[in-house]
């Protein structure tokens, strides 16, 4: 194995993903709450300050369930995180290649 | 311990709202004004896109890595301390790395996307929604990460980048709710107030969550993706 020279970030990786756990955790754990999707609140909020307005166009796609929507939701997240993997990688495989064929420092 | 419950009270259940405003849910006149008022942001996007992946074909590697974080952190929708929950944008990194107008493109099309196939958001208030997370929201980073990277903090600059324009985008929301719907009494001042503070307590900590993990790829570009940065002069040669 070679030594990784590249400067080690300064804020160790592990903090970062925990502080975004911890945010997540900590709500669910110690607030009562409901936990409901935004967008129904969003519509119930508009339909107290005006209660006589009517939305004037439909969702141009109807999905069947809950399940499917969560479904459509993890998909996007994993097409997204794919490529986010997919780039890192390649940059990180590209970086080792680079290291590799360095001259041996005297 | 007490205390832990006097907030766990204080910040029990609200009404929040999405970032996207539902489909339908804009008055005609003004999800026509939204969408006026995006295209011209979005075309000049589409321009420096076509210039940049010509002049550099290397970059676009990571337009691809902007455009998919976005992805990933706006279907992530989180549990927030108001016992609701809402996503964050994603917008924050690639407004860093290509500026804003790139966002406004790589964000409507994230936008599109959740509009025709999760029924999430919409295509009549599509308009807006670009406005409010892929040109304010940009723009905040931009401008925030332009001030703060000279302060010698270059991840506190991305940081607070990332967490403005999560914040920015959604006080942006909550005006044009506020324009379109005004309160019987106390007209917009009223409304803004009401969809503001339901924002601002949800929001916070996804605005926070949203800047850590920008700040976890910025980390891994600054390992791995040097030659990307200098190319945008993002990271001086000695840093």
């Amino acid at each position: 194995m070679t030594k990784n020279s590249s400067k080690r970030p300064t804020l160790p990786y592990w903090l970062l993903v925990m502080g975004v756990i911890g945010l997540g955790v900590v709500p669910v754990i110690f607030v009562r709450g409901q936990f409901i999707g935004s967008d129904q609140q969003g519509t119930e909020a508009i339909e107290q300050i005006q209660p006589s307005y009517k939305p004037w166009f439909k969702s141009v796609i109807v999905l069947p369930s809950k399940e499917i929507e969560s479904l459509m939701f993890s998909t996007q997240a994993a097409l997204g995180a794919g490529v986010v993997g997919y780039v890192i990688g390649h940059y990180r495989g590209r970086s080792l290649v680079q290291e590799r064929n360095k001259p041996p420092t005297p | 311990m007490a205390g832990l419950i006097c907030l766990t009270i204080l910040l029990s259940p609200s009404p929040a709202l999405a970032m996207h405003i539902a489909e339908g849910f804009l008055p005609v006149p003004w999800a026509v004004f939204w969408w006026l008022v995006s295209l011209p942001f979005f075309l000049v996007g589409l321009r420096s896109l076509s210039r940049i992946t010509k002049e550099h074909p290397d970059l676009k590697l990571l337009l691809a890595l902007a455009g998919a974080f976005t992805f990933v952190v706006s279907a992530l929708k989180i549990p927030s301390v108001t016992g609701s929950s809402s996503h964050p944008t994603g917008t924050g990194l690639g407004a860093i790395l290509f500026g804003p107008s790139m966002m406004a493109v790589l964000g409507g099309i994230v936008l599109l996307f959740q509009a025709l196939l999760l029924a999430h958001g919409g295509l009549t208030t599509l308009g807006a929604n670009i406005f409010s997370m892929a040109i304010v929201g940009p723009t905040v980073a931009w401008w925030t990460f332009k001030i703060l990277r000279s302060s010698g903090f270059p991840r506190l600059a991305v940081f607070a980048a990332a967490a403005l324009a999560d914040l920015a985008t959604y006080l942006v929301t909550a005006a044009q709710l506020s324009l379109a719907f005004p309160s019987a009494r106390g007209g917009f001042t009223a409304s803004f107030v009401k969809f503001g503070s339901i924002y601002a307590f949800t929001q916070v900590p996804l605005a926070i969550t949203e800047g850590l993990l920008t700040v976890l790829v910025w980390n891994w570009l600054q390992t791995y993706g040097k030659p990307e940065l200098t190319i945008l002069q993002l990271i001086q040669q000695d840093d």
